[in-house]
């Protein structure tokens, strides 16, 4: 079970790229928290910045980006450590899982070689031990004959396979925080199945905590406590899981909700919410999703609402928040 | 009814060389068994979903349609011209009428290239317009996917996952394909852009009579867009049928266990969907008989000696499965 105190902390988080000297507000003032054993889920549109947050807290957004704020990691800011420390943090304690599997392994290295590196810089284990672990972890992820398969290339498994290894990989080292961006999002649903209930299983068993971004909402569903969602660099709405997908708030939500295929006629149009979402460069100076929200009233246009705390533990930035009525009507 | 595509039969094996434990013991290389006999027929403007479990075989199947992959064993017709026969290789326009989209957009697409240029140069390979009216065909594309203009003159990186997909997405339809092999098209989408997407093929293919193959983890998806579905469990069919029909009553315990596996999206559904237990199958050591049989609560031992046929089976499609009848009799 989760207790209450809270392993991170990101407060205030602001990531800016620049694209031709302008700059680009990837992220702005993002702040949630992350409870040992807790799995916060993170949703929204294609490109709101869920995997922005995750890259930089893990320290990479900085590298190409300017990264503002506090991202507090069991009381200590990993913003101003320097890139030695912040890796000694990385792996070991915590660990990412990205988006691109094939982008993010070595093409050039076996498998159970990476594995293996992994092992080495981020456990105290013993040579022979850590190939026991590597079998045990591939083992774990569901690769079948995984001791057979030590020895392949990446480009020799499946799509999904070569996202368990990456499971496999962030989890080899027991972080105590797991980021994973779309982690299953290449897996068939009996492996997805597997793979959540290992990383829920680990988060109740280790105290893990996790936050897993995905756009499958029955994934979060199944498997978060909390879920926040983003749109246009900001999370808009933030809940106990069940609250937030029985009675969404904000107006993209609901429209998020209403896109996901179900109880409909085969082959009709589904729903979308209508228009585009902005460009970094030309976001609205007030609600970012006014341009395509139906519940748009006076002062959407020019002000920009705050993430506000509207019941027990939910928080929604709307000047006219969608009520449960409303929401089934829609 | 015309058939575009008939694929019969289809092997793939995958040698994965000797290790040194196999020369130690005289043993021969090892192979993956990718694909088992897959038969089936491409019906011209259909979507056929493909659905199974990772690792079973449903991108080997997409790169074998559009001649990445050789087969082992077997043939691909297509207007009843055998797609790997030695003249028809030669056959350039095969590869612009079949068009394939990859599962991870990111490796297929150049990352030194601006978007503009990545649809310009797919334009101008396949001579799909003149020179002066590539320009405009670019921003129709992007358009069509629903990228705003400015987009052109970014690099992939510089975009985000879903995005990424899009641009892949308005690279296969520049070339005005009639066929579409569509490998997790929209997995990396949320689901408010995937049903842009999803609307989009729905519309092309009522206006073009486009032919789609849609490979796809996630069910619904698959349930809402196929008029066919295929299951596939290591490299084989096991059953395929009406896409409604089998959504609604699967008969094989296989894509039973599958389309219960969905999670729900209910929170308080939570723990009941059915596990799949048992020992996972591999290709490297495929089963005897059934490849189901490991895990199957009906295996017999017939189902451990023979491998079952794909039939037709009453009120559903066609199904690979010794006992179809008992099990479905009781339901
Ligand atoms: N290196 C970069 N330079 C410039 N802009 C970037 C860079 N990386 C990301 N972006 C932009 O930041 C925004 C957020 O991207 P991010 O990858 O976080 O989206 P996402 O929410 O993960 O989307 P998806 O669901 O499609 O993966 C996007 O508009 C993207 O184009
Ligand atoms: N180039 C290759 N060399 C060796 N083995 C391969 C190669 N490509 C695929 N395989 C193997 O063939 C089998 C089928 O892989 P395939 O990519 O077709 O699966 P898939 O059904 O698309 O899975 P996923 O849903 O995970 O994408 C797997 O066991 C994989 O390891
Ligand atoms: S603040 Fe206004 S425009 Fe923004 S989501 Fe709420 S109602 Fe819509
Ligand atoms: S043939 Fe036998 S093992 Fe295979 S699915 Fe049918 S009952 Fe199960
Ligand atoms: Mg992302
Ligand atoms: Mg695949």
């Amino acid at each position: 079970m989760q207790d209450q105190s809270p392993i991170l902390e990101v407060d205030r988080l602001n990531t800016t790229f620049h694209r031709n000297g302008r700059p680009l507000p990837a992220l702005r003032d993002v702040s949630f928290s992350v409870a040992r054993g807790e799995v916060l889920g993170l949703v929204g549109e294609s490109g709101s910045g869920k995997s922005v947050t995750l890259r930089s807290i893990i320290g990479l957004a900085r590298r190409y980006g300017e990264v503002t704020g506090q991202i507090l990691w069991q009381g200590r800011d990993l913003l101003p450590m320097p890139d030695r420390a912040l890796r000694q943090v990385q792996g070991r304690e915590i660990a990412m899982i990205f988006q691109e599997p094939m982008t993010s392994l070595n093409p050039l290295l076996t498998v159970g070689l990476q594995l293996e590196e992994t092992l080495q810089s981020h456990t105290d284990l013993p040579r022979a031990a850590r190939r026991d672990r590597a079998v045990e972890m591939l083992d774990l992820v569901g690769i079948p004959s995984a001791a057979q398969r030590l020895k392949d290339y990446p480009h020799q498994f499946s799509g999904g396979m070569r996202q368990r290894v990456m499971i496999a990989i962030a989890l080899a080292a027991n972080p105590k925080l797991l980021l994973a961006d779309e982690p299953t999002t290449a897996l068939d649903v009996t492996i997805q199945a597997q793979i959540l209930d290992l990383i829920l299983r680990l988060a109740d068993e280790m105290d893990m905590g996790v936050v897993l971004v995905t756009h499958d909402l029955g994934v979060v569903a199944q498997t978060c406590d909390n879920v926040a969602v983003m749109y246009a660099g900001r999370i808009v709405e933030q809940g106990p899981v069940r609250d937030v997908l029985r009675e969404p708030r904000h107006p993209y939500t609901v429209g998020l909700m209403r896109s996901v295929p179900e109880n409909l006629p085969p082959r009709t149009p589904l729903y979308s919410v209508p228009g585009t979402p902005p460009g970094l460069d030309a976001l609205p100076p007030g609600c970012a999703f006014a341009p395509r929200c139906a519940a748009c009233i006076q002062p959407c246009q020019q002000d920009r609402p705050g993430l506000s705390l509207i019941a027990d533990g939910r928080q929604v930035a709307c000047f006219n928040p969608v009520t449960k009525a409303e929401g089934n009507a829609a | 009814m015309t058939t575009v595509m008939q694929i019969r039969d289809l092997h793939l094996r995958f040698p994965l060389g000797r290790s040194l434990m196999d020369h130690v013991k005289g043993r021969p290389g090892r192979v993956v068994q990718a694909l088992n006999g897959v038969s089936l027929d491409l019906i011209q403007g259909e979507t056929l979903g493909v659905v199974g479990e990772s690792g079973c075989g449903k991108s080997t199947l997409a790169r074998c349609i559009v001649r990445l992959y050789p087969p082992s064993e077997g043939s691909i017709l297509f207007e009843g011209q055998d797609v790997f026969a030695g003249d028809a290789r030669a056959d350039r326009s095969y590869n612009r009428r079949v068009q394939m989209m990859f599962q991870d957009p990111y490796s297929s697409l150049n990352p030194r290239m601006t978007t503009g240029q990545i649809l310009a140069e797919a334009l101008s390979v396949h001579q799909m317009r003149p020179e002066p009216e590539i320009p405009a065909r670019v921003s129709e594309l992007l358009e069509l996917v629903r990228l705003p203009q400015d987009a052109q003159h970014r690099l992939p990186h510089e975009f985000s996952g879903g995005q990424r997909q899009r641009i892949a997405i308005a690279r296969a339809l520049a070339v005005e394909p009639e066929v579409l092999i569509a490998d997790e098209l929209v997995s990396a989408l949320d689901v408010s852009v995937q049903a842009q997407v999803v609307n989009l093929l729905l519309d092309l293919q009522r206006d073009l009579g486009l032919t789609i193959l849609f490979v796809a983890h996630d069910l619904r998806l698959v349930r809402h867009v196929s008029n066919r579905v295929a299951v596939i469990y290591l490299g084989r069919i096991v059953e395929i049928g009406d896409s409604e029909t089998l959504f609604s009553a699967p008969a094989h315990p296989y894509s039973q266990a599958l389309l219960s596996a969905a999670p729900s999206l209910n929170p308080d559904n939570r723990g009941n969907a059915t596990r799949l237990e048992g020992e996972l199958p591999s290709p490297l050591n495929m089963p005897s008989g059934c490849p189901f049989h490991v895990r199957c609560p009906h295996a017999s031992d017939i189902c451990k000696s023979t491998i079952p046929a794909l039939t037709p089976f009453e009120g559903c499609g066609e199904v690979a499965c010794h006992h179809v009848e008992e099990i479905n009799a009781h339901a």
